[in-house]
């Protein structure tokens, strides 16, 4: 009752400030948003296209995508997984239009998957086996980049994102089951590949 | 025994695939927080709609231009055919014309000698036959 005398007492200049002050908390809350997930956002485009500039510019078109649809945001998943689903559909998107427009693009910007390994921390490790882990480590990103799509992104959530397999479903938009298979399938090209090469 | 060595195999197996996982997160992160921290380059320009149609046009145009040039081409050589043809057809014509000529003007030789000089053989053949009266 107080809320409706409220309402009812309000006048055009304070509905006017009261929206302005509405907008103003909603760019805050979304500019929280971007600093807290850019860098999670472009790490897995960069892990999933390997190529810095595509990354960045698709890291730079999912959060546009997401203000825009920011009103739309219902907040029934977190935001990361929703900006992972915008994310996710925006690099198939890409890969799409590109096997469309073949002839637009005859290079890619791709980094080399040995040099992608090359990253890795020596931590305490010996020289030898931080070569040994290195090779290792360019194994899974030759597994990773032979991966069908849907399987690529799946193993990119759940071992360098490390989202739990209800977050992957999400992101996906595929069933908790669909999601194991494809891990496993995934999990165990990698095996292969590592102990085949480890004899 | 060999069921256990096995299984053995199996778990040290799991453990490397997942150190070498966590390997392969470590290189992930390490290499997008060198490049997230990195100054922020220019994002790409993709190549306007203006590009895209000239290179439409000039695909077309010379997708237009080899066809054409195939067509000319095909034409102009059929055209040659026919000429060369024509020229051979030509001369076929003059040279049984000249040969008919030829062999008019040799019989009339033929018979114009004839006519003139006596055989050669005549005053032998004549001598033959005084002989055989003797």
């Amino acid at each position: 009752m107080v809320a409706g005398i409220g309402l009812k007492e309000m006048t055009p200049a304070m509905a006017g400030e009261a929206t302005r002050i509405d907008g103003e908390a909603a760019a805050r809350e979304f500019a929280g948003i971007v600093e807290a997930h850019r860098p999670q956002i472009f790490r897995f485009l960069l892990a999933s296209t390997r190529d810095v500039d595509l990354a960045e510019t698709l890291t730079q078109e999912c959060f546009l995508k997401a203000h825009r649809n920011w009103d739309n945001f219902r907040g029934e998943s977190s935001a990361m997984t929703w900006l992972m689903r915008i994310a996710i559909n925006l690099e198939k998107d890409y890969w799409r239009n590109r096997r469309l427009q073949f002839w637009r693009h005859t290079r890619t910007n791709s980094v080399d998957l040995d040099e992608a390994s090359e990253w890795l921390p020596s931590g305490e490790r010996s020289v030898e086996h931080h070569l040994i882990a290195k090779e290792k480590v360019a194994q899974v990103w030759r597994v990773v980049a032979s991966l069908s799509g849907r399987q690529r992104t799946i193993f990119l959530l759940r071992y360098v994102e490390e989202l739990e397999l209800a977050d992957i479903a999400r992101s996906t938009g595929l069933s908790e089951g669909t999601v194991k298979a494809h891990l496993s399938r995934a999990v165990n090209k990698v095996r292969a590949e590592v102990k085949g090469k480890s004899r | 025994m060999t069921l256990h060595r096995d299984s053995e195999d199996m778990s040290q197996m799991d453990e490397a695939l997942e150190q070498t996982l966590r390997d392969f997160r470590s290189s992930a992160h390490a290499w997008s927080e060198s490049e997230y921290s990195r100054p922020h380059r220019p994002v790409r320009v993709h190549r306007t709609s203006w590009r895209v149609a000239a290179s439409w046009a000039l695909g077309c145009a010379l997708a237009l231009g080899s066809v054409a040039g195939g067509v000319y081409e095909r034409h102009h050589v059929k055209e040659q055919a026919k000429i060369a043809a024509a020229a051979t057809a030509r001369q076929h014509k003059l040279d049984a014309e000249r040969r008919i000529e030829n062999e008019d003007l040799f019989a009339k030789v033929d018979r114009d000698v004839s006519r003139e000089v006596p055989s050669a053989m005549e005053p032998l053949a004549q001598l033959m036959g005084d002989d055989s009266t003797e």
